[in-house]
């Protein structure tokens, strides 16, 4: 699919374009701009474009503000990737300040309107909140590696009994989560979830969405409450389906019984089943581990 | 142009007079189009009257279409009459990176079936991102008995049983490349595909499966292998152990381009020395140059590659978490390799052994072990000059790192003129120069300067919009841009529109550049193929503006969730993706996707 430079010489003189035969394109920066640009960003120390500077702080903390959770039709993570914006906004702020404080500070100061954007908090408590969505630019199969060949060192399936060996170096852990009823699964992050609870939410939020497609005609519901209904009970029975995974030895079990940092490093993949086709056979092995991990 | 267009209409179609010279030129000059391979040139002639048009339209044989939704597959099969081959990308890079919502498009299904009644002909069908079901491969096996290139890359949608139909089915099958897709199997549902091939002589020449995760019956391999005198390249899964792999390459000496799966022996296998078979099956392969796989590695079986090294062209070792010392007795024997695809557990001394070693060297890819932005990784600006001084016919570069200098990607840009891809990723977030604290604009805008041949570009580390007016002035050839966490305010992206003329695609995210800027661009946006701009400054009142200026350019706000503020215009858009069309506003949008 390389694309190779065209072996005759090009027919039209100009980019082909789409009937624009534009002149904006070949201008000079220095003629677009004009000089009196230049000199800006030549005089300065600080950052040239410091009043849109001042004006995209404000920006930003006006989207800090609107950005709420918001109910993802699939998107998972929306919480985190706010959190990543504030913070990426916040430690921008941060370097910034560092390496040219006055300028900064005397633009601040003299637009006293706007209050400075997100006080620059140490950068320091970057490393505790959860990472940017999609940054670094890796594929997902490139995101446990580290993790993957650790288990290498571990024995093959069947040679040892329950290896319950904590691997969790690793910052991000994709597993497929399939569910009945909808052919097309999804991977979630299952580091990013610090509890169960927090786990089922976001299956919720994950498949809500598509469920309601599943049932609903192919009209426009435009009305959020129609939706689709919010997917309860997975953990404890009591809803219309239930969150089932399969461990490292391919048991599958009930989501929920042992402790979450224990779940996170066996579980292989996920299932959201329908109680009903809950029988004893699915989970055959299940009493069995409950036993084995109370003792 | 008006003349000839008349003179060609009026061209007679009876037998009376003898030919003038305007159709005796107007044949010759049918005649040389038909020739023409190359989709610019072929477009370029269109253009120029509506006789070529014609000819081109009746003679194109290969098909790109870079944005699936650019235009329509009516409007593709009533211009086109006879095609053979055809490339089809859908979602935009950045869905690769969990940016895109699942369910945003990019459906094969309107495209299979309008082609299928089309082009009765079609033997070639290369799919980007985009969304290929089961019944999609039902049908292009059904619809086209001459069929004969598969070739999917990052696409999802299918599973094993749609592969069990083409292997089945496609009689003339001769590529079948599998390359990173994400594959829809229940474990336990999977059908064991490469069983069905058809028993007999098979015309294959490539099968890449690697990613194609599920279990498959090995002797069916060996036999599919062994039938199978014109392949070449053979890219197994994970499930293919050292001792089997041995047993394909003795079936298949031809074989030049051998992913090689797990690289792991059977486990707790007693054979005596599994390595010894494998070291002669490797040394008695003289046609190898192209080695990959090595998913789940054991190291101590990397000496039996030792063999071929010296006649590798490419080697991706990039899921292989070994260190410099692992892989300095590889790396010392490839004198010429072209392609190196690593893991950044090669440490800036393994790449000082590359650039020792292999001055042939065209790409280079380093991946991070742990992709995330504040892990360690043992590569740096010394990796780096260590290339530059080595390698000085490098072509392409991607490279992950934590600390990066100035005065290396300078020295870059000094040593390798050949660059024609410079991505280059500081994980960090706004890391700056990591010895001078200065940002990187210096860096990339040597890159820019200096190496002339440069058509795409990737940024990070601290930028100002210094970075963008470099990239600006300079990247007059720039096709592809990717921007993240840069610049300072709308002045780096209007930098960006105003000079880089060449400019196709353009992908930004999470930087400081608002409505003014998205409008600057106006006058070229139907000169690219797509803008991509997500956790920016946008507003909806400028993406509206875009929309209504620009008929021809589809406007997609896509948000997470439902779209429950519409109406308000001072909402911010998390997500623009926006595409010069000839389709218009698509009609299969889901919930998320708001198009203006």
């Amino acid at each position: 699919m390389e694309e190779m430079q065209p072996k005759l010489l090009d027919l039209i003189p100009n980019d082909r374009g789409w009937g624009v035969k534009g002149k904006g394109r070949e201008r000079e920066i220095s003629g677009g701009f004009g000089v009196k640009e230049e000199k800006k960003l030549e005089l300065r120390l600080g950052l040239p474009g410091e009043e849109d500077w001042n004006v995209n702080r404000e920006k930003t903390e006006g989207l800090c503000a609107n950005v709420k959770p918001s109910l993802s039709l699939g998107f998972f993570g929306s919480q985190i990737k706010q959190e990543g914006l504030v913070n990426g906004a916040v430690q921008k702020l941060h370097a910034k300040s560092e390496k040219q404080t006055s300028i900064v500070e005397r633009k601040a100061i003299a637009h006293a309107a706007t209050p400075p954007a997100a006080t620059p908090a140490p950068s320091n408590s970057r490393a505790a909140n959860a990472p940017v969505v999609g940054w670094p630019p890796v594929r997902s199969f490139r995101r446990n590696l580290a993790s993957t060949s650790k288990t290498l060192l571990e024995p093959q399936k069947g040679a040892s009994g329950t290896s319950a060996k904590f691997d969790n170096s690793t910052k991000v852990l994709f597993v497929k989560i399939n569910m009945d009823g909808v052919p097309i699964g999804r991977k979630i992050d299952l580091k990013a979830y610090g509890s169960y609870d927090k786990l089922s939410s976001a299956v919720d939020q994950l498949f809500r969405g598509l469920l309601a497609d599943q049932r609903a005609e192919i009209g426009t519901e435009k009305n959020v409450e129609e939706k689709g209904r919010a997917i309860k009970g997975l953990l404890d029975g009591s809803g219309e389906y239930t969150l089932v995974y399969e461990d490292d030895e391919g048991d599958k079990m009930l989501v929920g019984d042992i402790p979450w940092e224990m779940f996170v490093s066996t579980a292989k993949r996920l299932r959201v089943l329908k109680s009903s086709d809950l029988s004893a056979s699915t989970l055959r092995t299940t009493s069995r581990k409950r036993a084995a991990t109370e003792c | 142009m008006t003349d000839e267009d008349e003179k060609c209409e009026r061209a007679p179609a009876g037998d009376s007079p003898p030919p003038s010279s305007d159709e005796v030129f107007k044949k010759v000059i049918e005649n040389v189009l038909e020739l023409l391979t190359s989709k610019r040139d072929r477009n370029a002639a269109s253009a120029v009257c509506r006789s070529w048009y014609d000819t081109d339209a009746r003679t194109r044989r290969d098909l790109f279409i870079g944005n699936c939704y650019a235009v329509s597959p009516d409007r593709v099969v009533e211009r086109f009459k006879s095609i053979k081959s055809i490339v089809l990308k859908g979602k935009p890079r950045f869905a690769d990176f969990n940016l895109v919502p699942y369910g945003w498009g990019a459906n094969f299904t309107p495209w299979v079936k309008t082609l299928g009644d089309a082009y009765q002909n079609l033997e070639s069908i290369s799919l980007k991102r985009m969304v290929i079901t089961d019944e999609n491969l039902m049908s292009i096996a059904d619809n086209f008995p001459l069929f004969k290139d598969l070739s999917l890359v990052c696409c999802e949608g299918f599973s094993t049983l749609g592969l069990a139909v083409i292997a089945e089915r496609c009689r003339h099958l001769r590529v079948l490349d599998l390359i990173e897709d994400d594959l829809e199997d229940e474990v336990d549902e999977a059908v064991d595909w490469i069983s069905k091939f058809p028993e007999t002589t098979t015309t294959l020449e490539s099968l890449v499966f690697d990613c194609v995760g599920n279990q498959f019956d090995i002797d069916a391999l060996k036999g599919l292998v062994a039938r199978s005198p014109s392949l070449q390249r053979l890219r197994v899964n994970q499930h293919v152990t050292l001792e089997q792999l041995h047993q394909l390459m003795v079936l298949a000496p031809q074989i030049t381009n051998l992913g090689t799966g797990a690289f792991r022996s059977e486990t707790g296998s007693m054979v005596a020395d599994p390595n010894l078979n494998l070291v002669s099956a490797f040394a008695s392969s003289k046609s190898l140059n192209s080695l990959s796989g090595f998913r789940e590695i054991e190291p101590e079986h990397l000496p039996a590659i030792y063999p071929v090294c010296a006649n590798l062209i490419s080697l991706n070792i990039s899921y292989a978490n070994l260190t410099a010392d692992q892989l300095n007795p590889v790396i010392r024997q490839c004198h010429n390799l072209q392609t190196f695809w690593v893991l950044d557990t090669v440490g800036d001394e393994g790449l000082q052994s590359v650039a020792e070693t292999c001055h042939d060297l065209r790409e280079l890819r380093v991946f991070p072990l742990d992709p995330t932005e504040d892990s360690e990784s043992s590569v740096s600006d010394i990796g780096l000059q260590s290339i530059s001084e080595g390698c000085h016919k490098l072509q392409k570069i991607l490279y992950f790192c934590q600390r990066m200098t100035n005065a290396a990607v300078i020295t870059l840009s000094n040593n390798c003129p050949n660059l024609v891809v410079f991505r280059l990723c500081i994980m960090g977030l706004h890391q700056p120069d990591r010895i001078t604290g200065e940002p990187m604009d210096e860096g990339f805008g040597a890159i820019v300067m200096n190496c002339k041949k440069l058509t795409r570009l990737s940024v990070s580390g601290l930028l100002t919009d210094k970075a963008f007016e470099y990239i600006g002035r300079y990247g007059k050839l720039i096709r592809t841009l990717s921007v993240a966490f840069a610049g300072d305010s709308d002045l780096g992206l209007r930098y960006v529109l105003e000079g880089c003329i060449r400019l196709q695609k353009l992908e930004i995210r999470d930087c400081p550049f608002g409505d003014s800027a998205l409008i600057s661009g106006l006058p070229l946006y139907y000169n690219m193929r797509f803008l991509w701009m997500s956790s920016c400054n946008l507003s909806m009142r400028g993406c509206r503006e875009v929309a209504q200026s620009k008929p021809n350019l589809v406007v997609e706000v896509i948000k997470d969730g439902d779209m429950e503020d519409e109406g308000e215009e001072e909402t911010v858009v998390e997500r623009l993706y926006m595409y010069r069309s000839l389709a218009g506003p698509r009609t299969d949008a889901p919930p998320f996707v708001k198009i203006l």
